[in-house]
């Protein structure tokens, strides 16, 4: 289901607007509150529901994770570099918590300097590999890089 | 100006006692208008059904000593000093604002039921303060109505376009802007001015008052009854239905949520802002 806004918890500070890929999340016009104002384009992407400072907007979850009525939650700290969810059944039984870091390194620090990268050379331009290849997908410093190579192991469930 | 007490002046013209009854008629109608208001919007049935669905997921029971501290905290921080605001302009803005019209609406009352005519001679703070609190809304509001306000600032709009949301910040800002013209058209002895910007004032003032059920002005009254429930969210463990907020040094988090410390190491850095960075104007 689309998102949703909480309109006493609302303060019509436009993050969401700001930040809503689709564009569809607007100010009302009477009571200057964010709303969805084409729930059929919203793909749930969750990007106003983490940027929200105020937690007011919310979005049901897909019934393969949760059943209908549940609540789900997410508070985004960006300076501790975390998001934390909650997930909360409607019989109140299932309560369940999530953390997961966003960040392992202060925001900003890491962006690509590419204007002080060397201009590619024609060999490199004639080449089917694209920009930085080689280097990003570790081939050159070996060979293929497997989960055994780095010490790894497949975990049961979802692992990433 | 700044010196002389306006509605005494004006008593010469208008009789105090009808300056005095409409005072009370404006109360009247911002209390009849905020029950409408309520009634309408249902606002206090939701309010006190969403108290009761948290008490119903409240991990620990709030006692009424820890209910008048958080009362406290409330009143410091979300009432008196706008705390609520993460956009410090927004904040900063308000303050002024908010003061400026405490400041401005309290002096009128004073002025026009302590000191109604030049036989009672107003004390010359009171001009003083009625002056500087319309010159504080005014200051507050026109940032705010010109470079903060979220239509202009993030849905990329004019500001001269407005609609039916600044019903309350235009109608305060005509009050403060027509009130502040009305003493400069009085005191230079402009009277044909002072009558219009007069008339501006009191239609400006009566539509501020008298539009609380289509305006946001009751926002005042539920802003701190809103903070103070979602104040007791927290103390109670609800939280609203959402997560806690972890420590990341904690060996039980790093326990339970293993890849914090896999990914973060043991001491997470502090990582500063990400989109915070930036103010939210990329519509």
């Amino acid at each position: 289901m689309p998102t949703f806004v909480y309109m006493t918890r609302c303060d019509g500070c436009g993050q969401c607007v700001d930040i809503c890929p689709s564009d569809i999340m607007h100010i009302d016009k009477t009571l200057r509150r964010a709303y969805n104002i084409e729930p059929n384009m919203c793909w749930e992407c969750y990007s106003c529901v983490k940027a929200c400072p105020h937690h007011a907007i919310d979005v049901r979850g897909y019934a393969d994770f949760a059943p209908l009525g549940h609540s789900v939650r997410v508070h985004r700290d960006e300076e501790k570099g975390t998001i934390a969810w909650r997930i909360k059944f409607r019989n109140g039984k299932k309560d369940m918590e999530l953390l997961a870091p966003i960040t392992t390194k202060p925001w900003g620090t890491c962006i690509p300097q590419l204007s002080d990268v060397a201009a590619p050379s024609n060999e490199m331009r004639d080449s089917q590999l694209l920009f930085n290849e080689p280097k990003y997908l570790r081939l050159d410093d070996g060979d293929i890089h497997t989960l055994k190579s780095n010490g790894l192991k497949l975990e049961a469930g979802v692992y990433y | 100006m700044f010196m002389s007490n306006p509605f005494s002046e004006l008593s010469a013209s208008i009789s105090p006692t009808i300056m005095q009854g409409y005072i009370i008629l404006m109360v009247l109608l911002v209390v009849g208008g905020t029950i409408l208001d309520m009634i309408h919007k249902k606002s206090a049935q939701y309010f006190f059904e969403n108290a009761k669905k948290a008490k119903k997921s409240a991990k620990r029971t709030v006692g009424t000593g820890e209910k008048a501290s958080i009362a406290i905290k409330v009143l410091a921080n979300e009432v008196l000093t706008s705390g609520e605001f993460s956009n410090t302009r927004r904040r900063f803005s308000h303050l002024l604002t908010m003061y400026g019209f405490i400041i401005f609406v309290a002096t009128t009352a004073i002025m026009i039921f302590g000191y109604p005519t030049p036989a009672t001679p107003t004390p010359a703070i009171l001009p003083q303060l009625w002056h500087i609190g319309a010159l504080m809304l005014c200051a507050g509001g026109y940032w705010f109505w010109i470079f903060i306000r979220v239509d202009v600032s993030a849905e990329g709009l004019s500001w001269y376009r407005f609609e039916r949301a600044d019903l309350f910040i235009l109608s305060l800002l005509t009050t403060a802007t027509f009130a502040l013209l009305w003493s400069f058209a009085q005191s230079n002895g402009i009277s044909g001015w002072s009558t219009l910007f007069f008339a501006l004032f009191v239609a400006s003032s009566t539509t501020l008052f008298g539009s609380v059920l289509w305006s946001k002005f009751a926002h005042m009254f539920f802003k701190p009854a809103a903070a103070f429930q979602k104040r007791v969210t927290r103390a109670d463990g609800s939280r609203e239905n959402l997560p806690a907020e972890y420590d990341l040094t904690d060996p039980a988090v790093q326990a339970q949520f293993p890849d914090i410390p896999e990914y973060m190491g043991n001491k997470p850095a502090y990582m500063g802002h990400g989109i915070k960075r930036e103010s939210a104007n990329h519509y």
